[in-house]
């Protein structure tokens, strides 16, 4: 009776102490989030003085600060939020539509190079763009393509990734029997992929292309050397202008402006973290 | 039936070749191509001046250069190869550690934690918001000036002058706790996944047995979690390998891209950016540099994992063969 005591008792403490130390990274992963929003109401002086949790009044004196730091200037918070949504959105299609119908092509097909394709793709898997870059900069100089969205949008057809993804899927979801039926039906076969196939696949392709999204979205090396007007700059490399000589003093427009980029991004994910989380195990991006 | 279907799929591989088509045009046209172009031009001399470029045959010579065997030049690949794999390190170690605790804990079904779906969607957080903003608001932060300096100075945890930006372990700290503090989560999801993924069975016979959560944790789930810890560290390893984000946003130089202080925060990626457009020779060079150490890495510890699987299956089929 009294081992029995004793065990549970240690349960219990052992409960406590592992709430606790859960408790302190939660802590952690949202502190820094915190301290941007509070920081982001408040003066550069009053964030010079150090760290606090109670908000200030100053959120709209930042940002029409910002606003009138940005006037002179050929690239814009907005505008590049803008941008990076003009090449993230059609990057996100190619990636996740294209990839998809390589995975049914190998997944549905039986071809004579269908093996060697499949190996070629598991293994130029984690191959990273910082490798190529330089022969593909070049490239585009030769196609007169630097400085355009092109080589940021177009290349995410060929993501190895997702397609990796996309048939693990297959495999455990879609039955030959439905592309039979839909054949027997006389449906051609890209017919069958668009309108019987992709309508299973949702599920995948939703994970897929909020990751994808993410991944694009957040990229800063390749459309640094890619983009060299200022005007067709994308967010991330707004962010980094905020670390130049011209707001390095102004901390509250800085905090500002992390602020605005931020938090879109947390909401979201608040919103859609359902399908991420249980996306992160199944092929999610790292960086 | 058989004859029939084999026909049939026969008829339709054409269709097969139709829908992997863009993949690998896209691919050979963007990647490979590039890929080997940059081969070619680490060969080259590849100079700028007034505004025309100087190209010449120079063989090893960049590979020399970048490596520091020729007159005057710094190793400087080397150098930022080892600041790449300190950064990399101090954040990997704690990093598996800390997820291996988060996947045995929240995967326990005799200590339960409340909450383990909110706690699993916030230590994910970060790792989904722009390295980009998450390095200057680190930087803004921790600068000479900024708020977690002056309230770290002012309740004594370091001196009055001390200075993140000054210190070389000051800033390469900083910069492994961010890629900790950024991925983390994301390992321990993947980990978790992976303790769930172990059949039940085992643990409720360890029960049985009489092993404790300790022993079980030692002997059933780290070894049979090992092809995931294997992967885990491969990706992160190649990742950490073209680290770019983080450092170059972080502690640098103005104008080219130096990692401060010292040149000691620069990553391998940094120099490839900062040599692009002036030295494209030099920079492709780099880039068949980190291009052998990703492949060397990720060789490595894909053959020490192959051997295992192979010996695993050399295994089964003796026992197979025994049992006959």
């Amino acid at each position: 009776m009294k081992n029995k005591d004793s065990y549970s008792a240690s349960l219990r403490r052992q409960k406590i102490l592992r709430g606790l130390v859960c408790a302190f990274f939660c802590a952690l992963s949202l502190g820094p989030f915190l301290l941007l929003a509070v920081n982001a109401t408040r003066d550069s002086k009053a964030i010079q003085a150090g760290i606090t949790l109670i908000p200030s009044t100053h959120l709209l004196e930042n940002w029409k600060n910002l606003l009138i730091k940005q006037n002179g200037m050929q690239i814009t918070l907005q505008r590049a939020a803008l941008n990076s949504l003009m090449i993230t959105v059609p990057g996100t299609f190619c990636s996740v539509y294209f990839s998809s119908m390589t995975a049914y092509g190998v997944h549905v097909y039986n071809f004579k190079l269908k093996k060697l394709a499949w190996a070629f793709i598991m293994a130029v898997m984690m191959v990273p763009s910082q490798i190529t870059i330089i022969g593909f900069y070049r490239f585009m100089l030769d196609l007169d393509l630097v400085d355009t969205y092109i080589p940021l949008i177009i290349p995410a057809i060929a993501s190895p990734t997702v397609v990796f993804f996309m048939k693990q899927y297959m495999e455990s979801t879609l039955s030959i029997e439905i592309i039979e039926a839909s054949r027997i039906d006389g449906a051609g076969e890209f017919h069958t992929f668009n309108r019987i196939v992709l309508p299973i696949l949702k599920p995948a392709v939703a994970t897929q292309a909020i990751f994808q999204f993410i991944a694009q979205w957040n990229n800063l090396f390749t459309p640094s050397i890619m983009l060299t007007t200022d005007s067709k700059k994308t967010l991330p490399m707004f962010v980094q202008l905020l670390t130049s000589n011209q707001f390095r003093t102004d901390y509250g427009v800085v905090y500002v402006s992390l602020f605005v980029t931020i938090i879109p991004l947390v909401v979201a994910y608040l919103i859609l973290s359902k399908y991420i989380v249980a996306g992160v195990a199944l092929g999610g991006v790292k960086g | 039936m058989a004859t029939k279907k084999r026909r049939k799929s026969v008829e339709r591989g054409k269709y097969g070749y139709l829908f992997i088509a863009p993949f690998f045009i896209t691919y050979l046209l963007f990647q490979l191509w590039p890929l080997i172009n940059t081969f070619y031009y680490s060969t080259l001399s590849y100079y700028k001046r007034n505004g025309r470029e100087i190209i010449s045959f120079a063989g090893l010579e960049n590979f020399a250069d970048i490596l520091g065997l020729t007159a005057g030049e710094r190793p400087y690949v080397l150098i930022y190869l080892k600041n790449t794999l300190i950064m990399w390190g101090m954040n990997f170690i704690p990093q598996i550690l800390v997820s291996l605790l988060m996947a045995a804990w929240l995967t326990n079904n005799k200590v339960k934690i409340r909450g383990t779906g909110a706690i699993k969607v916030i230590i994910y957080l970060p790792s989904i918001i722009t390295a980009a903003s998450v390095s200057v608001l680190f930087k803004a932060m921790f600068s000479q000036y900024g708020p977690i300096t002056k309230t770290l100075r002012d309740i004594g945890i370091i001196s009055e002058n001390f200075d993140f930006m000054a210190s070389v372990m000051g800033t390469r700290g900083l910069i492994s706790f961010i890629l900790f503090w950024m991925w983390f989560g994301n390992t321990s999801l993947m980990l978790i996944s992976g303790v769930m993924g172990i059949d039940p069975g085992l643990f409720e016979a360890a029960d049985i047995d009489g092993a404790n959560g300790k022993k079980q944790f030692f002997y059933i789930t780290l070894p049979l979690l090992k092809p995931i810890l294997l992967y885990t560290l491969v990706t992160s390893a190649i990742g950490g390998l073209q680290m770019y984000d983080i450092p170059a946003l972080f502690n640098v130089t103005e104008t080219n891209l130096q990692g401060l202080p010292n040149d000691t925060s620069t990553t391998m990626a940094m120099y490839i950016m900062r040599l692009y457009n002036s030295n494209v020779g030099k920079a492709a060079t780099v880039s068949v540099f980190l291009f052998a150490v990703t492949l060397a890495v990720s060789l490595v510890l894909f053959v020490s994992m192959g051997d295992k699987e192979a010996k695993k299956l050399k295994k089964a089929e003796r026992r197979r063969r025994n049992e006959k």
